[in-house]
């Protein structure tokens, strides 16, 4: 009950291989498990178009607004932290895609903690699909991709407006960066997840790693304490979504003295972000008791 | 009104205001995302103003006292919505406020004493804490007069209804819409750019900045923020109590209308 898509990637790089098998068929059925259920909640929110076109552009919007807060700034100001505001919108745009990938794919899994509520998390234990493909596709939410079409359209302007010198590799890192950043992201939506099995009420603080990391992330690291950029780069590794990739490609020396080839990192910290979140996850799973109302 | 009325909307307002204090956790895990978003805005905000000193007539504490202020506030003033309009848009969908409407209180003002309720609980569990460790992190500009705060907790009581009002009107759309999270995502975004939560409406520039400065959203945080910080005094304080209280009246009107055609004209949903 407790295998989940997450542990699966896991096992499948330590485990034998004849386990491999097995457990590579478990995250198949988890994937087409997910692509039942988002189809089925993308039909359902097809019923109200008018709501889905309004609530797509919303997301597009609410995004938006915080790009706009960010050049409302530099009508005041030529550079912050340093940094001018195209490559803020190298940043931002990273940052943006990335979670707004993440977000389509693991952001119902804020609502766990309301399942466990209400009791409805019961019926999804009962049915031969994983709990965890069941809990992210839950609400499947289209409408994200309003998310992820803005932040690609800032880093598209960003791209095109800054001047790099384009190496093979840094080329390389911008798809890597996406990637890896969403991986992060996702690792953060599961984890977050796994610490309402034990409070439940507290889907709030969430957030605070989800779209505050996301806020964060948007403004270069030369803005913040020392202390704070610490915090993320070596406790909750957000910093490896788009701060050391992006200031790779930008040329520029990151606030901790880090050494270059960590920019190179990202896939190896969202490896470890999905155990560490697998674990998270099978645990809580696992310690799971029904409110039984 | 008489007597009963008011001890019935002081019931209901109690009982928004417990509703909302039950949940510990969700309280401190608010306080939380609060504080961490603040430390973030706050950081942001000394960027900015290390480069331009008295940028929107604001010296640097005055400032970071807006960023903490707007957290203060964001749930207070329900700047991105929420509170109530999910479950009276719920009702309206489900046919169950044909029930409402038939009981012998007035429909606007039972959901207004609820969400007071809510507010004044919002205020101090989700106002204090991050405000006091915004104060302990950065260099506040916080009023030692107690009349300037009495001042501020006026403005954040009007804009109180403003945003109700505002939010109110978002509800009754699901009587035609039956879906309401379209709209209600709207105003959301207007309430988080008009309020000032984004960068104070100073900031903004030309046209946008004349009309963002007039929108009813500038009551949610704008307007109280400068009441704190000690920017309308005198007669501006009566002035910018007469906006709130303008646009709150206005909006209060406008949803009355509004609900007085929506009864008429729709038919309730449901069996």
């Amino acid at each position: 009950m407790a295998e989940t898509a997450g542990a699966v990637e896991v096992t499948e790089a330590a485990g034998p291989p004849e386990v491999v098998f097995v457990e590579r068929s478990r995250l198949v059925e988890g994937v087409r498990a997910y692509g039942l259920i988002a189809t089925m909640w993308l039909r359902s929110t097809m019923a109200y178009r008018a709501s889905f076109a309004m609530t797509a552009f919303g997301n597009f919007a609410v995004t938006a607004f915080d790009f706009v807060a960010i050049l409302l700034m530099f009508q005041h100001v030529d550079a912050l932290g340093g940094y001018t505001l195209a490559e803020i919108a190298l940043l931002y745009g990273a940052s943006g895609t990335a979670f707004g990938l993440a977000d389509l794919v693991m952001g119902s899994m804020d609502r766990l903690g309301r399942r466990v509520r209400d009791g409805t998390l019961d019926t999804l234990l009962v049915r031969p699909v994983p709990v965890l493909a069941q809990v992210a596709a839950d609400r499947f939410a289209l409408r994200r991709m309003g998310r992820i079409t803005q932040g690609a359209l800032v880093l598209g302007y960003a791209l095109v407006t800054l001047d790099i010198g384009w190496t093979p590799l840094k080329v390389a890192m911008i798809p890597l960066m996406l990637l890896s950043g969403a991986a992060i992201f996702a690792a953060v939506f599961v984890a977050g997840a796994a610490f309402q099995f034990v409070a439940q009420d507290a889907s709030e603080v969430q957030n605070s790693f989800t779209y505050g990391g996301n806020t964060l992330l948007q403004y270069p690291p030369s803005i913040f304490s020392k202390d704070l950029v610490r915090g993320v780069t070596f406790v909750v590794p957000l910093a490896f979504v788009n701060w050391l990739p992006a200031l790779y490609v930008l040329g520029r020396d990151y606030p901790l003295g880090l050494p270059d080839w960590v920019a190179f990192l990202p896939p190896v910290v969202a490896g470890l972000c999905w155990l560490l979140a697998g674990l998270a996850w099978r645990s809580g799973l696992r310690a799971y008791r029904s409110t039984g109302s | 009104m008489g007597v009963d009325a008011v001890r019935l909307y002081a019931v209901v307002a109690a009982g928004g205001f417990r509703r909302y204090a039950t949940y510990r956790t969700a309280t401190a895990a608010g306080v939380f995302t609060n504080t961490v978003f603040g430390f973030i805005m706050a950081y942001t905000y000394v960027a900015l103003w290390d480069e331009r000193p008295q940028l929107g007539g604001y010296d640097m504490p005055q400032a970071l006292t807006y960023v903490w202020l707007g957290q203060a506030l964001l749930m207070t003033c329900a700047m991105m919505g929420g509170g109530f309009e999910d479950e009276l848009i719920e009702r309206i969908r489900t046919g169950d406020v044909a029930v409402d409407l038939y009981r012998p209180v007035d429909l606007q003002l039972w959901w207004l004493a609820g969400d007071l309720g809510r507010a004044a609980f919002h205020l101090l569990g989700r106002g204090i804490v991050p405000m006091l460790l915004g104060s302990l992190a950065f260099d506040l500009a916080l009023p030692a007069s107690p009349g300037v705060w009495l001042a501020f907790l006026v403005s954040v009581a009007l804009g109180v209804v403003v945003s109700f009002a505002i939010r109110y009107l978002v509800a009754l759309s699901a009587f035609w819409l039956l879906d309401g999270a379209g709209v209600s995502q709207m105003t959301a975004l207007a309430g988080m750019f008009f309020s000032g939560m984004l960068l104070p409406l100073t900031l903004f520039p030309g046209v946008l900045g004349d009309v963002a400065r007039v929108l009813p959203w500038s009551s949610l945080l704008q307007v109280p923020a400068d009441v704190l910080l000690g920017k309308s005094t005198g007669w501006g304080l009566v002035e910018a109590y007469a906006f709130q209280g303008g646009w709150a009246l206005t909006l209060l009107l406008v949803g009355r209308l509004v609900q007085s055609v929506a009864t008429r004209r729709v038919v309730v949903q449901g069996g």
